[in-house]
């Protein structure tokens, strides 16, 4: 029979890992394998426990992603997050061809493959004698170090040639020379970032790769209709917590708490309404939105899409990519908006790629709905001179 | 962001000529497809198409880092120096080019002279301290810097002799990253 009482902490991660392994034998066969004075809550505190202990996550991030994972998947994400995912690389159609760039690759002995069936750009990278970071080619602008999952938003975003597009959140600049790629180097992208240091390597980026339709600035992206509005298509990857990219940076398993993950949902709301504010609902060939975020929680995706939902005339449209699971409707006690199944969502585990969400709006018309308590007040004050007449 | 002043213009322009002919860059300026133009910005001067320079107008001086495609920058001096990221505009209208081995690629990278040994090709009638274009092999660009010695002199010169000084190349994309802009 497994012992659960000691809360006390075994010396040895073996002894955890065994513990762990048979709590959830314990949980798959509750019935028989049970300890009679013990409840099911005991076993998953204990577990939860025992996974934050092996794993070095806080308690309240552990909590997390017991919420959003069965137990046999969450095991498969934690353990997605220990190990790196695959080196891609991103062909600048501005400057090469996929084939020509593979080859020129696979004569410097690099071992290399195409992506997958979505993308024409993509190549995964095996191993490599040189750095691919700073081969010839690297240099001269055939490709980018670019994820997996930063390919998706862009593809979603789909921007026409002669468009108008905003960048947001751009640094280090893979998406928007992805973007000035899928638009041939015409039109124009408006590439934003507020930290000025990083706008260094999006400038170096933008010019490595030749793109030469785009302004690069470092405004608060809160301040954009005011600066400029009237853009075809905007894309906001919002600045996160992060609990996306753990195998990335794995500080954020201990120190990202509560308050973190309700800041950067407050700040994404805010972002938000601008990115909405910024499109021209009447624009002839775009008028969308993409939302993207490198965080799995649903305080930074569905919640926040669905408050943008309920704030702006804006619906939530296709992504268009194939793969990848829908969004929450609900999550405990939340309720969303039925149509955030249009949204996607990306977990290390089960798609080899940086956890990620993808939303997609189109904006109906540009006026912006009054609050529903503003209404009121002014209705009331109407009321109010009437009668004073 | 304010036009160059005739001054600049000069220098800028003539600091061009050593690498591309005057038509050259008569057709950088009169382009069919839309109107383009050099801009001065904070010392730096860019070239973009005037729709891109309207909008760009609307940033504040402080806020705005770059639009378009950065040409290089003018010294405390007076003096233009050219940038890397001219490279694009400067490569297919170049008239003299060297061609590196792949050998020798690494090195140039690394802000190296070219050597003799390092020579693959270079363009006939090519005179002394004029304005070239390194390519690779495989015809990418990779930088450009000022010949050391005429066509002729290079047929004889000796393996370990410098046949282009070295100005700017690409590898200042992750070597210098910082001081770009």
């Amino acid at each position: 029979m497994l012992n659960i009482s000691p809360r006390l902490e075994p010396p040895d991660l073996q002894l955890v890992h065994q513990r762990i392994k048979d709590t959830i034998a314990v949980l798959g066969n509750f019935k028989r394998l049970r300890d009679p004075e013990r409840k099911r809550k005991d076993y998953l505190d204990l577990l939860r426990h025992d996974l934050a202990n092996y794993y070095n996550y806080n308690d309240y991030l552990m909590q997390k992603f017991t919420d959003l994972f069965d137990i046999k998947e969450l095991i498969e994400f934690l353990e997605a997050n220990e190990v790196e995912r695959p080196v891609t690389i991103r062909t600048n159609t501005l400057k090469s061809r996929r084939r020509d760039l593979a080859q020129a690759l696979i004569n410097r002995g690099v071992n290399l493959d195409p992506i997958g069936e979505w993308s024409k750009v993509g190549l995964i990278v095996f191993d490599s004698p040189v750095p691919i970071g700073a081969t010839p080619e690297y240099l001269a602008g055939h490709y980018m170090l670019q994820g997996a999952s930063s390919m998706l938003p862009v593809m979603a975003l789909a921007a026409q040639p002669n468009e108008k597009v905003l960048d947001m959140c751009s640094a280090p600049g893979g998406k928007t020379t992805y973007i000035a790629a899928l638009m041939k180097n015409t039109g124009m992208i408006v590439a934003n970032d507020v930290n000025k240091e990083r706008c260094k390597a999006l400038t170096a980026n933008i010019h490595r790769l030749g793109v030469v339709n785009t302004i690069v600035c470092s405004e608060n992206g809160r301040q954009f209709p005011k600066i400029v509005g009237g853009f075809d298509r905007v894309l906001l990857d919002a600045p996160c917590s992060g609990t996306g990219v753990i195998s990335k940076d794995a500080s954020v398993k201990s120190n990202k708490v509560e308050k973190d993950i309700l800041r950067c949902s407050h700040i994404q709301k805010e972002l938000l309404l601008s990115a909405i504010d910024s499109v021209d609902a009447r624009s002839s060939t775009g008028g969308y939105i993409v939302y993207c975020t490198c965080s799995i929680m649903v305080e930074e995706d569905e919640w926040v899409v669905d408050y943008a939902l309920k704030r702006r005339s804006v619906k939530l449209v296709s992504t268009g990519l194939e793969f990848g699971r829908e969004g929450f409707t609900k999550f405990k006690e939340r309720r969303f908006h039925p149509t955030l199944k249009l949204t996607r969502r990306y977990y290390p585990h089960e798609h080899n790629m940086d956890g990620f969400f993808v939303a997609k709006f189109k904006k109906l018309s540009n006026l912006i709905p009054a609050k529903e308590g503003v209404y009121c007040r002014k209705a009331k004050a109407i009321i109010f001179t009437f009668t004073l007449y | 962001m304010r036009p160059l002043t005739a001054e600049e213009t000069k220098t800028f322009f003539e600091k061009l000529a050593k690498y591309i002919s005057p038509e050259n860059i008569k057709l950088l300026l009169d382009r069919p497809d839309a109107s383009y133009c050099f801009r001065l910005h904070k010392d730096r001067v860019f070239y973009a198409s005037e729709k891109i320079m309207l909008t760009a107008n609307n940033f504040a001086r402080k806020e705005l880092v770059s639009f378009g495609t950065c040409f290089g920058k003018f010294t405390k001096t007076g003096k233009f120096r050219l940038y890397m990221t001219a490279l694009d505009y400067l490569a297919p209208y170049a008239q003299f080019k060297v061609w590196v081995k792949p050998n020798g690629e690494q090195s140039f990278l690394y802000g190296n002279h070219v050597l003799k040994s390092h020579l693959g090709r270079i363009t006939d009638s090519t005179s002394k301290y004029q304005g070239v274009i390194v390519m690779s092999m495989s015809d990418v660009p990779l930088g450009f810097g000022v010949s050391a010695k005429s066509t002729q002199e290079c047929r004889r010169a000796d393996p370990s002799s410098i046949v282009t000084f070295h100005q700017a190349d690409v590898g200042e994309y992750l070597r210098t990253e910082e001081t770009l802009l």
